[in-house]
């Protein structure tokens, strides 16, 4: 829930037309960042083990079976022990990440795109237009995230297309913001104003030019959005408003091992937990690593 | 100055009327309307046309607006349908003590905060740096409920020092007689504005270390030690109040989750408790009054920012 997000590159305006020498350099520094690749490397693994992972490891996870409920890690068939209602957790931990990652990177990318459409049209009109889009996004950064999801979901029951749709309809703001920034100081540049002048339209200038210059800034953004949209998912899912069962995230699960934490059921709790901090690091990294690499080319230039 | 507060208090105001907007929409975005929230799929529709005749939301929506509008200035933030009190004085009880923990975790944060990032600038590339470095990104990428959850898992099963749940009753007086059980509240809402606030102290710091009055004071043969605390602390911690403002949405965020996690009976349990229960009124005038804190909350920083850093006041 960054709401300070991490300072991005400035505008970096040859982006669009890069010589093939400045991508690769802007790639190889980001394979230079160990972080970054260590970032990579998880996420990979991470989607290997939801997706591929059930392929191998084929479990039922649909019908409950209390005979089986609650059994310690190791027991026959159960690598990782089963959950309260008998579901195999290993198995479970695959499916719920499926839900966790696909509602995280759809609301983080569907947010990106929104806030920066949005950050760009009030950057490039200015004006008026800019003072009342921005008065919007400030008012609906004034309420905290948290607060309006918790609101919006006891209201609409989530399932999956719900809760993308709310987690990117509170998580657009600082990619508007952002990209506004941006606008601002790329409006009055020379090749703007020279398409302005023969006689090309805002709608234009906003995606062959704004927007097309800002996608450092997006990119980067977008990596840091996936990532507070996963805790996002996992907030709401601890809050009790997550998708409804048998369907389940990483969230969810640690929150109803929360109920056993008396009893000592640690598996019930920890990989769960585990799982959403390495995917919510690795974005992190992956983010920190690519705005590095951005700022190479800035700097090239 | 008067033109810069002026601008800003104006906009603040703005921003006000919108978020009342927003509320208000939330409210009225409702499948059925407020009344099938509240009477339940078994509302007759005689029932639900009394209900809406009596809360007068078979009136047009703007009509309806101005007389919400008008409610709110009368401190009037609807009555709660479970609890069945004013929101206005549920809020009156619960408020105080969220902003207890709230101001407590921060105080934490900053007086931990403040000395690391100064430390991580000063061995900057050295095996502490990179530590606490690490560290800050596993804080900002650990949900606060599961850092909470190894809290209690940890302090008060594994090794009995603190209790799990929060002081209940009442009173305010209750949070400071029963302190041991705000211990782990506390740390863990502190822990995520540490890694934030450390990270920003050690790029404020950095930043500050090149500046020319560094170079200056060094050649007037101060020692590091008073350049860093009499200059560059100083200096890097003005900014750290607009920080503090901009972060409040964060706080508020944190502090209904820590409460939920601890039963500590402040805003954000009344906030969770509504949501269980569909009390859309308390739902509704928490969400007003965090909005509200929020926007006062940073154009009081905005203004406190700039009369600590003359140079904001005369560039706007």
């Amino acid at each position: 829930m960054s709401v300070i997000s991490p300072a991005v590159a400035p505008g970096h305006e040859e982006a669009a037309q890069a010589t093939p020498s400045l991508a690769r350099r802007t790639v190889q520094v980001f394979t230079r960042n160990k972080l970054a690749l260590t970032g990579v490397v998880v996420l990979v693994l991470l989607l290997l083990f939801c997706y591929v992972g059930p392929l191998i490891h084929p479990t039922d996870q649909i019908h409950t079976d209390l005979a089986q409920a609650n059994l310690a890690p190791g027991a026959p068939g159960h690598l990782l022990g089963t959950t309260d209602l008998g579901y195999d957790l290993l198995g479970r931990l695959m499916v719920a990440g499926q839900s966790s990652l696909e509602v995280g990177l759809a609301a983080g990318v569907l947010a990106t795109v929104f806030g920066t459409v949005w950050g760009a049209v009030s950057g490039y009109f200015g004006g008026w237009v800019d003072a009342a889009m921005m008065r919007v996004t400030d008012a609906a950064l004034a309420i905290p995230a948290m607060f309006l999801l918790v609101v919006v979901s006891a209201i609409i029951t989530p399932s999956k297309l719900v809760l993308i749709l709310i987690i990117a309809a509170v998580a657009w703001l600082s990619p508007a913001r952002l990209v506004r920034g941006e606008a601002l100081s790329l409006r009055d540049r020379e090749y703007v104003q020279a398409m302005r002048m023969m006689g090309g339209g805002g709608a234009r200038a906003v995606f062959r030019h704004i927007v097309p210059n800002a996608i450092g800034t997006v990119i980067v953004n977008a990596t840091f959005q996936v990532a507070d949209a996963i805790l996002y998912v996992s907030y709401l899912a601890f809050l009790g408003l997550s998708i409804p069962p048998p369907a389940t995230d990483w969230g969810s699960m640690l929150s109803s091992g929360i109920t056993y934490t008396q009893n000592g059921y640690w598996w019930l709790i920890f990989p769960a937990g585990i799982a959403i901090v390495l995917v919510v690091g690795a974005f992190n990294f992956i983010g920190d690593g690519l705005r590095d690499a951005f700022e190479v080319r800035l700097q090239k230039k | 100055m008067t033109g810069f507060l002026v601008k800003r208090l104006l906009q603040a105001l703005v921003v006000l009327f919108l978020v009342t907007i927003i509320v208000f929409l939330l409210l009225h975005s409702l499948p059925g309307g407020p009344a099938r929230a509240i009477l339940g799929p078994k509302g007759t529709p005689q029932q639900i046309a009394h209900f809406n005749d009596v809360q007068g939301y078979d009136n047009p929506l703007p009509v309806q607006y101005g007389d919400y509008l008008v409610r709110l200035f009368h401190g009037d933030l609807g009555q709660s349908y479970k609890l069945n009190e004013p929101v206005s004085s549920l809020l009156g009880q619960r408020l105080p003590k969220t902003l207890i923990l709230t101001v407590l975790s921060t105080a934490v944060a900053v007086v931990v905060a403040v000395p690391l990032g100064l430390l991580q600038a000063v061995r900057r590339g050295k095996p502490a740096d990179y530590a606490l470095t690490a560290l800050a990104f596993l804080a900002y990428a650990t949900p606060v409920f599961f850092l909470g959850l190894i809290f209690i898992i940890v302090f008060s099963q594994a090794v009995p020092i603190f209790p799990a749940e929060a002081p209940q009753g009442t009173s305010i007086g209750s949070v400071f007689s029963g302190f041991s059980g705000m211990v782990l509240p506390i740390v863990t809402m502190a822990f995520g504005i540490i890694a934030m606030f450390s990270r920003y102290m050690r790029s404020a710091t950095l930043d500050n270390l090149t500046e020319e009055y560094v170079r200056t004071a060094t050649a007037k043969g101060q020692s590091s030690r008073r350049i860093l605390v009499r200059h560059v602390l100083r200096n890097a911690l003005i900014p750290l109040v607009t920080l503090l403002g901009l972060y409040l949405p964060t706080l508020f965020s944190g502090a209904l989750v820590v409460e939920s996690m601890f039963n500590y009976p402040g805003m954000g349990l009344l906030f969770w408790n509504a949501a269980q229960g569909s009390d859309f009124p308390v739902l509704l005038g928490v969400t007003l009054v965090v909005g509200v804190a929020t926007v006062v909350g940073s154009l009081v920083t905005d203004i406190a920012y700039a009369l600590l850093d003359p140079r904001i006041r005369s560039v706007s």
